[in-house]
């Protein structure tokens, strides 16, 4: 069944689209990640241009991030006045990512810069993340020196300025931390279409120290708010918001979630995280094999 | 935009010079030379959401001064090109491990889509001034590059923008396409792929005896995004805030009401 999508320009088996749609929908309700550094790089790899892919599924991820802050909420898993800083310095971040994302187009490096910054997050990541689940599984020893009592707070932060009160995160800290942390997520969104959740959450642990309850819910508000912040830049600016695709996707996601929820239940987190440490793992190394190979294409055409 | 409307002119004017010295070419010579009366079984490609390409059939008629087929073989070659566009051609090299973009080459008329089809192989056709005349052929596309660079590596790019085309079966030749029957009627088709843009596209006829093309007739066909496609692209483009919140609030709703619908059940 194929379906004409009207910005990308050509037509695309919509089955296929929606089934996409439907893997990282599972995926994002079995993890809790949005599953955005998935889908633009399956994008590509099937042909979608990829300004149209980054764009798009930065749109989808709203629509299923929905749900997610309806349900945190629900059980006040949500620190509103985090997230509002978070929110304020990832639209900064979006629309500076807005500048920065049509230079890169204008001088041909977009595509470059998209698979690079994609290997060094998702091969770090991955690689942190493996480390972790397999430490938890007891697959690799915990290090002795892991169990030295670490300061919660983070020198650096703490030496911040301006303390503010989080109530629900348990906090009093300068407001510049989730700020510059929303800023940087904020320029990944525009650039890569990922949400971000895949950076913020381990930061809001690891850096901010916030209480584990409000952590998920939180960084779901904020890829929500900046999601749908970046969907109109690009919508402005680059105009490659294909509502068709992102409409096909959300159909897929917004179903396969539901059984991604469901498996969620009954599996063990520390083996979801290790099989989503692998996909990262796989999906860096096939990028990183793309820069590496001489391309099928060497040569590129761009409309002016 | 001025600029390459102008540029499209001048070359459509050119051409249609070309094609009105052709069409009095008989009258100057005092001599009656063969007609051609081609049409085309599509004016206009609508795009819709289930667009996969078309197939344009032109065909046509030879028509003989006195109805009497002459000695010799009378050959046709049609050509289909998309609108010209302004371009840029990257080309990747390798740095530092990583293959990315280095150089490039601006193109100001590079035709989005180019398909030459004819009765047989164009070298046995016509000379080589002739085909560069009547741009038959991808080795004679006009491209007219921008920028001041070596014509050797202007040959680079060229010969990559049309290998690249080509592939994209964007860009093709197809040396024994056209179908003489009686050495009257003739036919030729032509696909058009998905991908094309939308546009004013030209169907060219050329009637060629004897290494010359002696008469030519050139018709448009219009492709365009019709209904919901349409609709959706102006709208991106017209009102560019509005489409981006309605692309919010739709992905919201489908998400909001994915959740409600599997809560309850």
């Amino acid at each position: 069944m194929d379906i004409y999508l009207p910005i990308a320009g050509l037509s695309v088996n919509a089955l296929m689209i929606i089934g996409l749609g439907g893997a990282v929908g599972f995926l994002t309700g079995l993890i809790g990640v949005g599953g955005g550094f998935l889908t633009t790089p399956i994008l590509i790899f099937y042909g979608i241009p990829p300004a149209v892919a980054v764009a798009s599924s930065t749109t989808q991820i709203t629509g299923t991030s929905v749900s997610g802050v309806l349900a945190h909420r629900r059980r006040k898993g949500v620190d509103y006045r985090m997230g509002a800083v978070i929110i304020a310095g990832g639209v900064l971040g979006a629309t500076l990512g807005g500048f920065l994302f049509r230079f890169l187009q204008g001088s041909g490096q977009i595509d470059t810069a998209i698979a690079i910054l994609y290997v060094l997050l998702l091969g770090s990541i991955g690689f942190l993340m493996a480390r972790e689940a397999s430490t938890a599984l007891g697959f690799i020893k915990r290090k002795d020196a892991q169990s030295k009592k670490k300061p919660r707070h983070n020198p650096l932060i703490a030496s911040l300025p301006m303390r503010w009160r989080f109530y629900r995160s348990g906090l009093y800290i300068s407001p510049l931390a989730p700020l510059a942390l929303g800023f940087v997520s904020g320029i990944l969104t525009v650039l890569l279409g990922v949400g971000g959740g895949f950076i913020v959450v381990p930061a809001m642990i690891y850096l901010l120290g916030m209480s584990a309850n409000v952590v998920v819910g939180t960084s779901l508000l904020q890829i929500l708010f900046v999601t749908g912040a970046t969907t109109l830049i690009h919508a402005t600016t680059t105009k490659s918001v294909d509502i068709v695709l992102a409409t096909l996707l959300l159909i897929g996601s917004v179903v396969g979630a539901q059984f991604g929820v469901r498996l969620a239940q009954k599996a063990k987190p520390e083996l979801l995280r290790l099989f989503l440490a692998i996909i990262c793992l796989g999906v860096a190394l096939r990028m990183a094999l793309g820069l590496g190979w001489r391309p099928s294409e060497i040569y590129t055409v761009q409309l002016l | 935009m001025a600029a390459v409307g102008n540029l499209h002119g001048a070359i459509a004017v050119r051409r249609i010079g070309a094609l009105l010295i052709l069409a009095m070419a008989p009258l100057l010579m005092g001599q009656a030379k063969p007609k051609l009366v081609p049409d085309v079984s599509q004016r206009q490609v609508e795009i819709r959401y289930s667009f996969t390409g078309a197939e344009l059939l032109l065909f046509g008629a030879i028509v003989y001064p006195d109805g009497r087929v002459p000695e010799g073989a009378t050959d046709i070659a049609v050509v289909v090109r998309g609108p010209a566009q302004r371009i840029v051609v990257r080309e990747k090299q390798k740095v530092a491990g990583i293959w990315m973009n280095v150089e490039s080459e601006r193109f100001r008329s590079a035709p989005a889509f180019y398909a030459v089809s004819s009765s047989r192989p164009l070298a046995n056709l016509v000379d080589e001034r002739t085909s560069a005349i009547y741009e038959l052929g991808l080795q004679n596309l006009q491209l007219s590059p921008a920028s001041g660079a070596t014509s050797e590596q202007r040959r680079r790019f060229e010969e990559g923008l049309v290998d690249l085309r080509q592939r994209g079966q964007l860009f093709y030749e197809n040396p024994r396409g056209v179908e003489i029957s009686e050495n009257v009627l003739y036919r030729a088709r032509i696909s058009i792929p998905a991908r094309v843009p939308v546009g004013t596209y030209t169907a060219e006829t050329f009637l060629i005896r004897e290494g010359r093309v002696i008469a030519g007739a050139a018709r448009e066909i219009r492709i365009e995004k019709l209904g919901f496609e349409k609709a959706v692209a102006d709208f991106a483009d017209d009102w560019s805030f509005a489409y981006g919140i309605l692309s919010v609030l739709l992905s919201l709703g489908l998400g909001w009401a994915g959740s409600a619908a599997f809560r309850r059940s």
